[in-house]
């Protein structure tokens, strides 16, 4: 049986991502609570994993690094589908920067034995490094291949992936057990369906802390990553703007004035 | 931690034997900040029959250039790369290491970064040296300018976009040492690209299209997203988006312009229902002149541009496209008729 380790972020509900701004008076910050998503394009990994099991008996364990109201999105991932989950949620994970992240879920996913697969999304809404999964390979000492949209074979231990390039894509064959970041374009998640929600009732999602994964404190969160904010800079607009005025057909032909000054047309 | 003499690297790459642009414009940058730090350039270089490329990169401000030139090398393939590259890396310990954000170096840095123990920092839009010769590496975040510093570690890596730095002016008479460097060997490869396969762009390309009209959510479905197109059609530009497009599934990744999808420098950018939100915005680099559609007369969007029109897009777009196509016809009469 293959086994299947999701990695799945909670990210801030995007309108109140966006809510989130230095403020222009006193140039900083005001946090509030966020209610939290899961990273969309972690549901095309989990979907591909759901795909995977459809075809082949597979065990998807979800894994997610955060607060703990982030245990809320692995249980909807287990109602999606998963068969269990951890959440690796502790004070001290706080901070992490996209290598301290990796180097945590790292050290979680080789306590779970036997893992053939890790799959990632492409990038979080919010920290939208795409380093996650590459990095993870590294610690896990396993091949990695990024970017993937489609699994063209997926018999035995060696995988023939696509995977996207600029204008065009390679194909790569990669021997498990391996880490592959997927693209919004391998496929379409599926929504929350009722049996899913009843099903995934029983199910039970695991908490692991720093003490359950043996780590030294320096080693996880702010303390564990080699980078750090050091400033956060308001920025002024730089362009005075005219606003076109009049009737609907009066804005058509002063724009098209525009974009013949401008030399377009 | 004393970063004398340590030099400035750049991990260039080179697409059937051509540097793509965003190397040579990271090696400009890579260039000021090792003559503000006194130090040398170095630029990682492996391929197949790709020496002839070198001179070029020496123009563009490197001192030395590590030249891998082998079968071996022909391809990218993750393992081979990354293993030479942070085994000359950890011999020469560069103090900073920048990377192209093409799709190679978007998976090579963290895997460089990771092997190395060391920290990185995505899309950068501006690298400039603080007080203490360390690397600010900037990014748009809530709405201003955060500053990303990798205090201890080293290298300092950071990924860059085509477009973000200008290309430097090519100095024929600027050349340096070539070091070679040899496949890895032992290694088992466990990942293999076996094929590659090129297709052509359609339409125009984004980074170098003189008019751009970018979409956003205020497209509000796939039949608004059309009219954005055909407006972009009729303009004869490029079409680009923002993130929350291109998740609705209205549009492909690589329309989207900003931080962390394209530069564009158009001579005019239409932006269409979209908030003018910064991680789009420093997307468009010196654009000249600057048209946002908004159907709300607050959207910070109207303090980024030039022109304003305050209007649904589903309304307005679709009427300017009609209007424009008069045009179009009418002006080709004109001229058929003189
Ligand atoms: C680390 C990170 C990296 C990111 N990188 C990028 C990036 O590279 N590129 C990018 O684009 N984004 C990026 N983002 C996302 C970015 O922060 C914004 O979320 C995004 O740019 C907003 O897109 P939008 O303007 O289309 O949507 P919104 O902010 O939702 O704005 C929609 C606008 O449409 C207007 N509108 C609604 N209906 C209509 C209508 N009928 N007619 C006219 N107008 C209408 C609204 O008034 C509003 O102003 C990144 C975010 C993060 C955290
Ligand atoms: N805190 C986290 N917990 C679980 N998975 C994560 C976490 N952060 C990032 N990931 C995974 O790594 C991918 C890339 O994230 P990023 O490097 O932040 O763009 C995401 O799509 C997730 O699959």
């Amino acid at each position: 049986m293959l086994r299947i380790v999701v990695c799945v972020k909670a990210v801030p509900e995007p309108k109140s991502a966006e809510e989130l701004k230095i403020d222009p008076v006193t140039k900083s910050l005001t946090r509030m609570d966020m209610p939290l998503v899961i990273n969309p394009l972690d549901r095309n990994a989990l979907e591909a994993a759901l795909l995977i099991k459809e075809q082949s008996a597979a065990h998807i364990t979800v894994i997610s690094m955060g607060p703990p109201p982030a245990g809320d999105i692995v249980k909807e991932c287990l109602a999606l589908g998963a068969d269990d989950g951890i959440l690796l949620s502790d004070p001290s994970f706080a901070g992490a920067d996209a290598y301290a992240t990796a180097y945590t879920l790292a050290k979680a996913i080789e306590k779970i034995t036997a893992i053939d697969v890790v799959l990632c999304g492409r990038a979080s809404s919010d920290g939208a490094t795409e380093w996650v999964g590459p990095e993870l390979a590294i610690f896990l000492d396993m091949p990695v291949v990024t970017m993937v949209r489609e699994l063209v074979e997926s018999e035995g231990a060696s995988w023939v992936v696509k995977a996207d390039l600029e204008n065009g894509y390679r194909l790569v064959q990669v021997e498990l057990p391996a880490v592959f970041t997927v693209t919004q374009d391998a496929n379409t998640p599926r929504t929350l369906s009722f049996s899913g929600i009843i099903k995934s009732r029983k199910k039970e999602i695991t908490t692991w802390g720093l003490d359950d994964l043996d780590l030294p404190a320096e080693s996880v969160g702010l303390k564990g990553s080699p980078t750090i904010v050091s400033k956060l800079t308001y920025v002024e607009s730089k362009r005075e703007c005219q606003i076109i005025e009049g009737t609907l057909e009066e804005k058509v032909d002063i724009l098209i004035n525009k974009l013949v000054e401008a030399g377009v047309i | 931690m004393s970063d004398h003499n340590q030099p400035v690297w750049v991990i260039a790459e080179q697409v059937r034997g051509v540097i793509p642009a965003v190397c040579l414009e990271i090696i400009g940058q890579a260039r000021k900040l090792a003559d503000d730090l006194g130090v040398l350039v170095e630029v990682f270089l492996l391929g197949n029959g790709i020496s002839d490329q070198v001179d070029l990169l020496f123009f563009a401000g490197a001192d030395v250039v590590h030249l891998g030139d082998a079968p071996d090398f022909d391809r990218y393939q993750s393992e081979i790369f990354t293993e030479s590259i942070v085994s000359r890396a950890k011999e020469r310990d560069p103090q900073i290491m920048l990377i192209g954000s093409t799709f190679m170096g978007r998976e090579l840095a963290p895997l460089i970064a990771a092997k190395l123990g060391t920290g990185l920092t995505a899309h950068c839009i501006d690298l400039v040296l603080d007080e203490n010769g360390i690397l600010e590496q900037q990014i748009p975040a809530y709405g201003g300018m955060m500053s990303i510093i990798c205090p201890e570690k080293r290298p300092q890596i950071a990924t860059v976009a085509r477009g973000v730095f200008p290309m430097p002016a090519l100095d024929q008479n600027r050349s340096g040492k070539v070091l070679p460097v040899e496949p890895p060997k032992g290694i088992n490869l466990r990942v293999q690209t076996l094929e590659v396969v090129h297709t052509e762009p359609k339409g125009v390309p984004l980074e170098s299209a003189p008019v751009v009209v970018a979409g956003g959510v205020g497209a509000g479905s796939i039949e608004g997203w059309q009219e954005i197109q055909a407006l972009a059609e009729t303009l004869n530009a490029a079409l680009g988006s923002t993130r929350p497009a291109v998740d609705e599934g209205w549009t492909e990744l690589e329309t989207m312009i900003g931080q962390s999808g394209k530069m564009v420098s158009p001579e005019l950018y239409i932006g269409v229902g979209l908030s003018g939100e910064l991680q789009h915005m420093v997307g468009i680099v010196g654009a000249k002149v600057m048209i946002a559609i908004n159907n709300d007369a607050k959207s910070p969007v109207f303090e980024q541009v030039d022109y304003g029109v305050v209007e649904d897009c589903r309304v307005f777009v679709p009427a300017l496209v009609e209007a424009l196509k008069k045009k179009k016809a009418y002006t080709g009469r004109a001229a058929h008729v003189v």
